[in-house]
């Protein structure tokens, strides 16, 4: 069975192709485009992987991946970070708050792909 | 006087009484029966005669003791005054001459010795003001330096008493904080500097320092950020004063004081966070517009065999995010122009001045050659010199390139409130279409590019610029507009800094805290705030109120007419005409200023810790303590009369001889503006310094001593 993945990206630009390579590459995909929507999901949708920008409106993705984090039926879920902002601080605060991954934008195909498989073996 | 004329008096009638009954005994006892019956019976036919003459012969004897009292005591009485006023304060005073010849003789005497003690003590004087001139020259040197230090300086005995500071510092705390009116704190000689920063703060520097000092370290300074009340911050350095002598005290606290420099950052912190923020932002557009070019692109790449719907998808966000992120670098290019252009001030240069370095400019950089119209060389304008410089050998670069000018003249004349500087060539002629294109192009001269255009340089200089093109003799030019620098403003400021530089005494080193009570200081050392009020009338009670306020302080027996506080203020109510006359304070000019709620807390401040003195200071206390309840505001520290106080030096004097007046003109001080606040405060402090030792002849020399003595006079009674 496909893996299922959320993409939590407000940037249309960035999304459409995000959703085009996971389809391409046989995920099973869902796109929100603010942190509200991605919590419902979480729980709707129960992704394997969540593709998380920080940068979303109404939550961020800081509070997102907390909020996640805290609910124990949640846990198996694996966060990747996606963002724009690279200062180490926001890096270390991610992986800290329990993201996996932290990627940061302009980012290459392939390490994200990779990534991604990483977490879900 | 009175009682030595009664006791003298009293003394001729004993006298007589006694001579008479004397006689009578000596004569009844030598005579016989006989004879003595006869006497006896003589005297009682006589006794009306014998009345007569008695009551004569008093009245007499006290028109003699009057006479001698008036000729003598009197003269006496008021001469040693005299004696003791040349002695103490007014060495100018002179004996007057009265009374018997006697008299009049030692007054002369007395004013022969006034006059060689005044010649004495001139000389005295003047050796002293040649012996000091060294001294001050040194200081002023000092003064001068610090009043060119773009920072704060104070330098504070080891209790935190500014004894010097300068320009700078003053104006970084009386900046505004909210309340106009209020000032946090004041800075001022013999003032704590604790109310200026942070009391804890400041006290763990000094642990610092302290430490460093017994550490033997070679430097020690320490650095510290203060916030500033107006909301600033600043950058404060503290050094130590060390102690010098080389006795047990000074090797027990080697900290004799302390050096703040002050820096206000504030702006230097706005401008690095907003440098820090374009960045940011920049980093942040860049990183996300990139992500979603290059997914895009990888995608492209990575499944050629995409459909062509998905293809023209992708290029799309392509060039979409190509075009965000060019007009994202170009908002960010011009918000840093801005900020470029908020960090240089502008300065004032003369345009002969500013004409030569360009000049120089553009023959080094460019290689043309440079002649100079008519320049004024009266004329200053307000600019930025580098960019000034930098646009206008920009245009000498393009005419350069462009139309292959080769040389240039340039020239500076007054136009109205502006200076008109020429840029004129001879020779090809500009379309004025390539004229404006080059005001919004960057200045770009010898390879050298700035971040601005033409035409915000001038922008920000307020200045406009036009091309003419050649007329007579194929001489076109560029006309450049500026505003000239205000006038006088550059005169004035130079003045100003010729006139007060910096503020400082030097004896308060020697002056440390003592834990004694005010009431035992004596009268020398105390800090002082004469002050002096004008009001709408006389009657407080009958709702008069306060329509100005004049006060300066007394540090280490020095009058400082630098720091004074001269208020006007809003009675709310009409002035009485009469008042008008005495204070020559007009309605008018009570309008817009602020009420007394506004100005007595800042009043207040001002005399924080210092000792009130005033002329007929029963009076102004009155109208202060009236607004107690009213401003919650309460004067409780101890004050002096000097009203009283020269009752107490010549108590001998009619109440007119206790005007301010009468007391300055007694005491030799300069009178030199009456009925102001501010004036009659400044005559009351000379007067005031001029009691002190006349005081301490008298035994007076505490405080205590001096406040007794005033309640004794009779003015103490006078009620408002």
């Amino acid at each position: 069975m496909a893996k299922k993945v959320l993409i939590a990206e407000d940037e249309p630009n960035i999304a459409v192709s995000l959703e085009f390579l996971l389809e391409q590459s046989g995920y099973e995909i869902r796109t929100v485009a603010d942190g509200e929507e991605a919590l419902r999901l979480a729980r709707e949708f129960r992704p394997d992987l969540m593709l998380l920008d920080i940068m979303l409106p109404l939550r961020n993705g800081f509070q997102v991946c907390q909020l996640v984090r805290e609910a124990p039926e949640l846990s198996p879920m694996k966060i990747i970070m996606l963002t724009a902002k690279g200062r180490d601080t926001e890096v270390a605060k991610g992986l800290a708050l329990g993201a996996d991954a932290y990627i940061t934008k302009p980012f290459a195909t392939k390490e994200l792909l990779d990534t991604i498989k990483r977490l879900l073996e | 006087m009175r009682a030595r004329f009664a006791a003298v008096w009293g003394a001729c009638c004993a006298l007589i009484f006694s001579t008479q009954a004397i006689v009578f005994f000596i004569l009844d006892s030598a005579l016989a029966v006989e004879e003595r019956v006869a006497l006896h019976r003589l005297l009682a036919d006589n006794a009306d005669i014998l009345v007569v003459s008695s009551v004569i012969l008093i009245v007499l004897s006290g028109l003699i003791a009057y006479w001698i009292a008036s000729r003598h005591f009197a003269p006496a009485h008021r001469l040693s005054e005299s004696v003791r006023l040349i002695a103490a304060s007014n060495a100018g005073h002179r004996a007057q001459p009265e009374g018997a010849a006697e008299m009049r003789e030692l007054a002369t005497a007395v004013n022969v010795l006034a006059a060689r003690h005044e010649a004495a003590i001139d000389d005295v004087q003047a050796r002293v003001t040649e012996a000091r001139a060294d001294a001050d020259q040194q200081r002023n040197r000092l003064a001068a330096l610090m009043s060119e230090l773009a920072q704060s300086v104070m330098v504070c005995n080891a209790d935190g008493r500014i004894l010097l500071y300068n320009e700078r510092a003053r104006s970084m705390f009386s900046a505004p904080t909210g309340d106009r009116e209020a000032p946090a704190a004041y800075v001022g000689l013999g003032r704590s500097v604790f109310t200026l920063l942070e009391s804890d703060l400041l006290s763990h520097a000094l642990e610092q320092l302290r430490y460093r000092l017994s550490r033997g370290e070679a430097r020690p300074v320490a650095v510290f950020m203060a916030a500033l009340h107006g909301g600033s911050l600043a950058r404060v350095q503290m050094a130590p004063v060390t102690a010098t002598g080389d006795d047990a005290v000074s090797a027990a606290y080697p900290l004799a004081g302390f050096v703040l420099l002050l820096e206000d950052i504030g702006d230097e912190v706005r401008r690095a966070e907003r440098s820090d923020q374009l960045l940011q932002d920049l980093t942040e557009s860049v990183r996300s517009a990139l992500g979603g070019v290059r997914a895009a692109v990888e995608n492209l790449v990575n499944y050629p065999e995409m459909a062509a719907e998905r293809r023209r998808q992708f290029t799309g966000i392509i060039r979409e995010e190509a075009d965000r992120l060019t007009s994202k670098l170009d908002r960010t290019m011009r918000e840093y122009s801005d900020y470029v252009r908020s960090q240089r001030s502008l300065e004032q240069i003369r345009v002969a001045d500013l004409i030569d370095v360009i000049r120089h400019r553009v023959e080094t950089r460019l290689g043309l050659l440079t002649g100079v119209e008519e320049v004024d060389p009266s004329l200053w304008v307000m600019v930025d010199s580098y960019t000034m410089v930098q646009a206008v050998s920009y245009l000498a670069s393009q005419l350069k390139e462009s139309l292959g000018v080769r040389a240039v003249r340039l020239g500076g004349v007054a136009a109205g409130r502006h200076a008109r500087i020429e840029l004129t060539w001879i020779g090809a002629t500009l379309a004025a279409s390539t004229a404006l294109t080059w005001e919004n192009e960057a200045l770009t001269t010898g390879g050298e590019t700035s971040p601005l255009t033409f035409r915000e340089v001038l922008d920000r200089h307020r200045g406009e610029a036009w091309y003419e093109p050649g007329r007579a003799q194929r001489r076109s030019c560029f006309q450049l507009l500026l505003p000239l620098a205000e006038p006088g403003s550059a005169a004035q400021s130079s003045a100003s800094r010729a006139g007060r530089p910096v503020y400082y005494d030097f004896d308060l080193f020697q002056r440390s805290e003592q834990a004694s009570e005010l009431d035992d200081m004596p009268l020398a050392e105390l800090a002082y705030t004469v002050f002096d009020t004008e009001t709408t009338g006389l009657e407080p009670s009958a709702g008069d109120e306060i329509i100005a306020i004049g006060a300066m302080r007394i540090v280490n027996g020095r009058l400082l007419t630098d720091e004074c506080f001269d208020r006007l203020v809003d009675p709310r109510r009409r002035l009485h005409p009469d008042s008008i006359e005495i204070h020559g304070i007009r309605p008018e000019m009570l309008e817009g200023q602020p009420t007394l709620d506004k100005v007595l807390p800042a009043f207040h401040k001002f005399c924080e810790e210092t000792v009130l003195v005033g002329h007929n200071v029963a009076f102004d206390m009155r109208f202060l303590e009236l607004k107690e309840r009213a401003t919650g505001i309460r004067f409780t520290q101890p004050v002096l009369d000097t009203l009283l106080l020269s009752a107490v030096v010549h108590g001998n004097l009619g109440t007119n001889e206790h005007q301010l007046e009468a007391i300055a003109q007694r005491l030799a001080v300069k009178v030199n503006e009456r009925h102001t606040a501010l004036g009659d405060a400044m005559i009351t402090g000379e007067a005031f310094l001029k009691m002190v030792p006349l005081l301490a002849e008298r035994g007076i020399v505490t405080l205590k001593q001096a406040r007794e003595a005033s309640a004794r006079t009779q003015y103490a009674r006078l009620q408002y």
